[in-house]
């Protein structure tokens, strides 16, 4: 069965054609599974190999490498809470342990609703803005104890299709890195990066 | 004086579109370019002494002119793979003003004598992602991309390729394995990428910070650009700062002021009217500075000479109840998750230094953690001194030791109380 069908497939091709070398085209492929199926499976391993000339192992060396390539399926929210120095000693451990409890979902797992995965994630680039949580990779800086689970909540509650960075930060951030510029309408549908060519960015209403 | 921010600072609503980039000069040093040589936009370069803004600090100008003559294709990558923890720079610069940075690009390529380019960005920065790709989107629309820009009969492709989550792809060598669809595995140099880089072909592979300043440099000229700040630190410079400050951020600012002026006039000084115990002044991978190096100059040469490194720019204050075994302890952790795998000592060196500092900070360390945590660092990087010797392709293992060393120099004591205590002094 092949993963990435019809649009999919063309745009696929398409990103395969921005290389001198079809291989580069393994990492945005996967990615592109990764929306199509939740995560990185056998299956989609297969097709990406056929695509890029490879054999499935070796795509598979390469998805292993990768921390943002999941194995497993994950959740409709990925709570990503940075623990990395600088977090750290804003009091990211608070933070990540205010969300797995507001969750009930342990650092590493997926909660048995497949609502929420929930990870520490090594230094996310938010140092200014500490602490620092991604949704779906959508960040949100300057957040608190408190505000983590108010976030956690009102995703559970509004169980928002599309994850907008501006719209988290306005609700549950604090102190930026840096100021923003005016906000964005695209976001994320799904535990994967929202980036258009990829076909894995939503654009808001 | 400022370079790289004033734009984004003056239009704070608008800065990342065409439309306000070309209003404030945008561009306007492409068509300059594209009246010059080549070879004359190089030198331009040289002159200027900028040094690499990703960590490395290597002059840009020295490592264009590695590229061998006559071999083509050669490629162009822009590194903005930026993951040093306390680093967030080149994620303001590419959300805010992209076009400003897509402009140094086709400069360069133009130089340089590259018609395909390739800008790396890592996976956690999906924005950053976005708006540097409606940048390249908007630029093909207007003929800055593509065949023949702007008349002048050369051609530019633009690729942006997303990471996924490895600091390790943000060393150069592993940046190219990621970019071929490979593990960022770092390579064995030489070959250096200038010679054999991307698919084997002459590379260039230079940061979004310093490919930002082209611009200006061609504008304004190498000479002009060289005379801003002290020798051997030109131009200004994007650091981070962060931790216990009152005011965290980034800071674009003329190198060569005191560390105490940075850290208190600039920072505002330590957050909840705290002390300070000691500071990171160049990310992660850099060894600490102590209350006593206050009046040094923040210079790359100065940083250099009292062993560290301002490295990418990463300013991480740490205040007096900052218990040193906790805060290296995470940086380790850091390590030896974001180690490749690939070289032995670093593999396993970075694993054992996060086990040992663990069992510490928890009040179970031995009398002998003390010795056998210099001495896995030593088999690291042979001799402890700086600039760290090497048992390892690349410098992620060494860069674990910094912040082993800098406890051991200067909070002997801390630590040992940890051991001999079973408990943290500061409690």
């Amino acid at each position: 069965m092949s993963v990435l069908t019809g649009n999919d497939l063309k745009n696929a091709l398409a990103i395969l054609q921005r290389y001198p070398d079809k291989r580069s085209g393994v990492m945005p492929l996967l990615y592109m599974v990764s929306r199509v199926e939740g995560h990185v499976t056998d299956a989609g391993m297969k097709q990406v190999a056929e695509l890029t000339g490879l054999t499935a192992v070796q795509v598979q060396s390469v998805a292993s490498f990768y921390t943002m390539f999941k194995r497993e399926d994950t959740g409709k929210y990925l709570i990503s809470v940075c623990t990395s120095i600088s977090c750290f000693l804003l009091g990211a451990d608070g933070v990540l342990a205010a969300v797995e409890d507001e969750t009930g979902v342990p650092d590493g797992e997926t909660g048995h609703d497949g609502m929420f995965s929930v990870e520490h994630a090594e230094c996310i680039g938010a140092c200014g803005g500490a602490p620092a949580v991604q949704v779906n990779y959508e960040l949100v800086e300057g957040v608190t104890d408190d505000k983590a689970r108010g976030l956690c909540r009102w995703l559970r509650d509004g169980r928002p299709e599309l994850v907008l960075s501006d719209e988290m930060q306005q609700l549950f951030g604090g102190t930026r890195s840096f100021e923003w510029g005016p906000p964005e309408a695209s976001g994320s549908s799904g535990p994967y990066p929202a980036f258009g060519p990829y076909g894995t960015a939503e654009e808001g209403k | 004086m400022r370079i790289l921010t004033e734009r984004m600072e003056a239009h704070p609503a608008d800065s990342h579109t065409l439309e306000r980039y070309r209003a404030t000069d945008g561009y306007s040093a492409l068509s300059k370019a594209f009246g010059m040589a080549p070879e004359d936009i190089i030198e331009a370069v040289k002159t200027s002494s900028i040094r690499g803004r990703g960590g490395a600090g290597f002059p840009t100008g020295v490592k264009w002119g590695f590229l061998p003559p006559d071999r083509f294709p050669r490629y162009l990558v822009v590194n903005g793979d930026e993951s040093e923890p306390g680093t967030f720079k080149d994620r303001q610069l590419m959300e805010r003003d992209p076009h400003q940075l897509l402009e140094g690009i086709i400069i360069s390529s133009f130089a340089l004598g590259v018609s395909q380019a390739f800008i790396y960005v890592r996976g956690e920065y999906p924005k950053s992602a976005r708006r540097v790709q409606a940048a390249i989107d908007e630029a093909y629309a207007a003929g800055l991309l593509g065949a023949d820009i702007l008349g002048s009969g050369f051609g530019l492709d633009v690729t942006l390729h997303l990471g996924a989550g490895a600091y390790i792809c943000g060393e150069e060598t592993a940046l190219l394995n990621s970019l071929e669809g490979r593990r960022g595995e770092p390579r064995i140099k030489p070959p250096f990428p200038a010679v054999e880089g991307l698919y084997a072909k002459p590379t260039i592979v230079n940061n979004i910070e310093t490919l930002s300043n082209v611009p200006w440099i061609v504008n304004n000229g190498g000479v002009a650009y060289g005379m801003i700040g002290p020798d051997g630190s030109s131009g200004t410079r994007m650091f981070s700062l962060s931790g216990h400050v009152a005011k965290p951020g980034n800071y674009e600012v003329v190198m060569g002021m005191s560390w105490r002026e940075f850290i208190f006039d600039i920072g505002g000084g330590i957050r909840d009217g705290r002390q300070l115990k000691a500071w990171i002044p160049g990310g992660a991978s850099a060894p600490w500075f102590t209350p006593d190096l206050l009046d040094m100059p923040v210079t790359i040469d100065d940083a250099g000479k009292s062993n560290s490194m301002l490295g990418s720019g990463a300013i991480i204050i740490m205040d007096d109840r900052t218990c040193v075994v906790q805060a290296a302890h995470r940086i380790v952790k850091f390590f030896s998750h974001e180690s490749c795998g690939q070289c032995t000592p670093c593999r396993e060196g970075t694993t054992w230094l996060e086990m040992v500092l663990d069992r510490i900070e928890h009040g179970q360390g031995r009398s002998m953690d003390l010795d056998l945590l210099l001495d896995i660092s030593d088999n690291i990087s042979p001799g402890l001194r700086w600039p760290p010797a090497m048992t390892t392709i690349c410098p992620l293992g060494p860069s674990a030791t910094a912040p082993i060393v800098s406890i051991m120099t200067h909070f002997k004591d801390e630590v040992g109380s940890h051991v001999h205590e079973g408990r943290c002094p500061l409690g």
